[in-house]
């Protein structure tokens, strides 16, 4: 490993990746290894999580060629230096940003969007003009599989690796881990965690239509993505008492049409990871008490590591299943006799990435806005801000640091440098010592940007 | 010069626990995060700086013999400017920015919205420790967090000041000082913080950078390195050494973390570089700038002595063209300047910070991009004088540091528009102006969608044509999506 990190150092010293030229070239070559190689993407994610050829494509074949095109669209205007405006001050002098490549990066990826999650930050590396080191999770093996033989086959070999293995990335604990790491070098990190995002629903649900679009929407951002494995899944509801019923019957009937009646006919839907997290979640539901609050589903089957959609009403709030993330297809429902309280209720809990909301009262809106903190809020749907190239995603708190997708791939992996042309005339006397009251005056109006003042100054008419 | 204050004796864990949790319950509580409490905090510390400027000036000059007219301007004018920006332009900042949104998530809308991190601990440092401490807290102000300041121990003076002013003009509930040293910089890195903010060398940074990973804190880390200067021939060599004498002893006499390190020009330029600057240094500083009262001290007897290390190193004290003198009871070093230092030489191999300055020769002026990118670190500024605009062109291109400045020096800390910070040894993250602010801010994502326009194809059951229609929708194209409409496109 450390001969090629070697390796990417002197790639970098050479300067190639930081030509437009190079890296056009090595994200119509990431379009060209997905274009040609779907049908393997689909079956490797077939082979490690279950997933439909429909999911695969939305949450990571497409994501992965949106992110590609936007960039190799964006990119002259995205390296251009941006022009800083100077007061008269410093007149003739020019100010700019300019974005220059880092340098060597890292970039783990984790298991459950394994081709998303290796390759839209290694879209953001190239962009800015890094060599990469990329290393994808051992826990979907056939999809890092995939990556250590294609990568090589498609892009610049001598900038880009992969070198396959890596621990269960996407927790706080290896993020401790990583940052622990990056601080003996001063390294700068980006962490994408996740935590127990909530979805709050008020009582829009007592309009019969608007309920049917928030119980699909709510179904579909659970089990939708990986079935629940994912930092961005909906982990709980939150509902007032007297509306449950009525979101607990329509999340049912969502749940048969889009996946089916039972565990033997489940369709349309991932399987857990393996055993490890299949035993994590079936003990979550062991607890006596969360047991019994189980009111949909709680059926498993253990060889073909399937969970069905499992909803569960009011388990208690200091069992596990309401204290870790849970990362998999079960729904606690919590009721409250307010749904203000929802507030309170989520900054209980660490910061999570995602709040989701479905309400259409413009004061509760602003209320979740301000009163909370996520990474991000989503009203009214849930998932579909990933799509948004415009949008920031990352977390804060113990949902992590730093963000991604589209320009902020680019900042990302990038640093600002700033620069600063001056010209050699004028020149300002006052600058330079020895000192005296005038100089002192002279910069005391300057700094101020007091130009009538300075005027004075010069012509006599103010004291120093 | 002790460091005595009520407040410091016995603060340990306990005592930063407390601390924290106070400012916690203020910051939950809402106290911070309203434009008034950020506008009235901004004002009471331009207020402060107006009733207390000679009191700041003394404490400098307690602290490093500060010229009058460096604390003046470069500690309290600075401040002020960065206070009364943020004032000006806060309600611009706190407002939430419009984004984008694609035809894939049709019909929504979308914003990035502001919000405070919470309670954040800055620590600063001692060689412009007025500017340093108050500056970032500006910016946290502005975005609205609880906010606890430790001024450097190297400056007490200062700290105390500091300490007095802050709790006299500033809401105590919401911003507090901590003196101390090493023990109270511990107990204060033991919390859990929602952002750190480091001023200060790379030791101390990486300490600080893994306390902060137990908590995933995240962190700002303004350091150092060996800020060089390239002198190509052809230019006003009168102007461009004045520039760099003011940006290297006019700046706390080189103790200032964008200071001219070094020199880097060619052989054929050498002499007639060392000439112009003992030239200008004595019309500066005259015949005996040790006892020039422009000229900032050595800060304590510790640097002095390092600094001393430095400059008696056998390969190095030979290579003294001009300075060299020092007068130990009162932390005095004169202007130095060294031609051909050694490249193995300690001086070549620490960031100097003090009033000692190295000319390094090589054949070609282009050689000097090379030699400042193989150094090992990369520095917080480097500087060029040239009239070439090809030089310029690949001096910016080639040279990677946290700022650059072409014919000059420093000069780029005092533009709120261009934000200040390093890459790779010299930090990370960057503030000043707007970059305050938004160092200080999660910026969070919003998306409003509404409940009309619900896809079928979002939803399972999957089918053939569900995927294909998804194609066309990702692929974000009108044409794409009527054809996978009438079936015309591959599944």
């Amino acid at each position: 490993m450390e001969e090629s990190i070697a390796e990417l150092r002197e790639t970098f010293r050479t300067g190639t990746t930081k030509s437009v030229s190079w890296r056009k070239k090595q994200l119509r070559a990431l379009l060209d290894l997905v274009n040609e190689n779907e049908d393997s993407i689909f079956q490797a994610l077939d082979q490690d999580l279950g997933k439909s050829r429909v999911e695969s494509y939305r949450d990571e074949i497409g994501i992965i060629k949106k992110s590609a095109s936007y960039s190799l669209s964006c990119l002259d205007k995205w390296m251009a230096p941006k022009k800083g405006e100077l007061p008269l001050l410093f007149f003739p002098a020019k100010a700019e940003v300019m974005p220059e490549p880092l340098g060597v990066v890292l970039i783990f990826s984790s298991w459950n969007f394994p081709i998303t999650v290796a390759l839209d930050p290694l879209i953001g590396a190239i962009s800015a003009g890094n060599t990469v080191l990329l290393k994808p999770s051992e826990l979907a093996p056939a999809c890092m599989s995939f990556l250590t033989q294609t990568i090589p086959r498609y892009l610049d070999n001598k900038a880009i690796k992969v070198i396959g293995g890596g621990a269960d990335v996407g927790s706080p604990r290896v993020g401790r881990l990583v940052l622990t790491a990056a601080a003996k070098y001063l390294t700068p990190v980006t962490l994408e965690l996740g935590g127990k995002c909530p979805a709050i629903v008020d009582n829009t649900l007592s309009n019969p239509s608007k309920a049917k679009v928030t119980a699909k929407r709510i179904v579909g951002g659970k089990w939708g993505p990986c079935t629940g494995q994912a930092c961005i899944a909906i982990d709980y509801v939150l509902v007032e008492e007297k509306l449950a019923s009525t979101l607990i019957e329509t999340v049912k009937k969502y749940i048969k049409i889009f996946y089916g009646d039972n565990l033997k006919e489940l369709k349309s839907i991932s399987r857990i990871v393996n055993q490890l997290q299949f035993q994590r979640l079936v003990n979550l539901l062991k607890d006596p008490h969360v047991a019994a609050s189980v009111v949909y589903g709680g059926s498993v089957d253990e060889e073909k590591l399937v969970i069905e959609p499992t909803i569960l009403l009011d388990p208690p709030l200091d069992s596990e299943i309401m204290n870790e993330e849970i990362f998999g297809p079960l729904l606690p429902i919590i009721t409250l006799k307010n749904i203000e309280e929802s507030i309170e209720f989520i900054n209980s809990k660490p910061n999570p990435l995602v709040i989701y909301a479905f309400t259409e009262n413009e004061t509760f809106k602003k209320r979740i806005l301000s009163e909370t903190s996520s990474g991000s809020v989503t009203f009214n749907d849930s998932m579909v801000q990933f799509l948004c190239d415009s949008l920031p995603f990352g977390g804060v708190g113990q949902s992590g640091f730093g963000r991604y997708h589209g320009k902020y791939s680019f900042d990302t992996f990038s640093h600002e440098k700033s620069v600063l042309h001056r010209a050699f005339y004028p020149e300002l006397e006052p600058r330079y010592p020895p000192w005296t009251n005038f100089k002192l005056a002279f910069l005391k109006l300057a700094y101020a940007l007091d130009y009538f003042g300075l005027i004075l100054l010069m012509s006599g008419f103010r004291k120093s | 010069m002790g460091i005595e204050v009520e407040k410091k004796a016995g603060f340990d864990t306990e005592s930063a626990k407390e601390v924290v949790k106070e400012l916690r319950a203020s910051f939950v509580a809402g106290k911070t995060k309203t434009y008034e409490w950020r506008r009235t905090q901004l004002t009471a510390m331009l207020k402060m700086m107006d009733e207390n400027e000679p009191q700041i000036v003394a404490a400098l000059t307690d602290d490093l013999s500060k010229p009058e007219l460096e604390s003046s301007i470069y500690e309290i004018a600075m401040l002020k400017n960065s206070c009364k920006l943020a004032l000006k332009e806060m309600k611009h900042w706190m407002m939430p920015k419009k984004a984008k949104t694609s035809l894939t998530s049709f019909p929504s809308s979308a914003e990035i919205v502001s919000d405070p991190l919470g309670v954040v601990l800055i620590i600063s440092a001692w060689n412009y420790p007025f500017l340093l401490s108050l500056d970032p807290v500006v910016g946290a102000i502005a975005a609205g967090n609880a906010i606890v300041l430790k001024p450097s121990e190297i400056s007490p003076s200062t700290a105390s000041l500091l300490a007095k002013l802050v709790k006299k003009y500033l809401d105590c509930s919401c911003i507090k000082v901590v003196e101390g040293a090493v023990p109270e910089t511990t107990a204060l890195l033991e919390q859990k913080w929602d952002k750190i903010m480091y001023t200060g060398n790379g030791r101390i940074a990486r300490i600080v950078m893994a306390a902060a990973a137990k908590h995933l804190t995240p962190v700002v880390l303004e350091l150092g390195g060996k800020s060089p200067v390239i002198v190509d021939s052809g230019i006003n060599l009168q102007v461009a050494t004045r520039r760099i004498i003011a940006g290297k002893w006019g700046c706390n006499n080189g103790q200032a973390c964008i200071s001219p390190d070094y020199i880097i020009t060619t052989k054929d330029y050498a002499l007639e570089l060392v000439d112009s600057f003992k030239c200008e240094l004595e019309r500066f500083y005259g015949k005996n700038p040790l006892e020039s009262k422009d000229l900032s001290r050595i800060v304590n007897s510790n640097h002095f002595a390092r600094l001393l290390k430095l400059l008696d190193e056998d390969k190095v004290s030979s290579k003294i063209v001009y300075g060299g003198e020092r007068d130990e009871t009162n932390l005095k070093i004169a202007p130095t300047i060294l031609l051909d230092v050694p490249q193995d030489s300690l001086i070549m191999n620490e960031e100097i910070f003090g009033p000692l300055l190295p000319i390094i020769m090589i054949d070609k002026v282009e050689d000097s991009f090379d030699l400042i990118n193989y150094s090992g670190a990369k520095p917080l500024a480097a500087y060029l004088f040239t009239n070439n605009k090809k030089l310029k062109e690949k001096f910016v291109e080639k040279v990677s540091a946290g700022g650059l400045v072409v014919n000059d020096t420093t000069v780029h800390l005092a533009e709120p528009s261009l934000p200040f910070g390093g890459v790779g040894e010299s930090g990370m993250g960057a503030y000043h102006g707007k970059f305050s602010f938004d160092t200080f801010s999660h910026k969070k994502a919003v998306l409003y969608r509404s409940f009309a326009g619900d896809a079928a194809v979002r939803y399972p059951p999957y089918t053939a044509g569900k995927l294909r229609l998804m194609r066309a929708l990702l692929g974000g194209s009108i044409m794409g999506i009527i054809r996978a409409l009438l079936g015309w496109s591959k599944p």
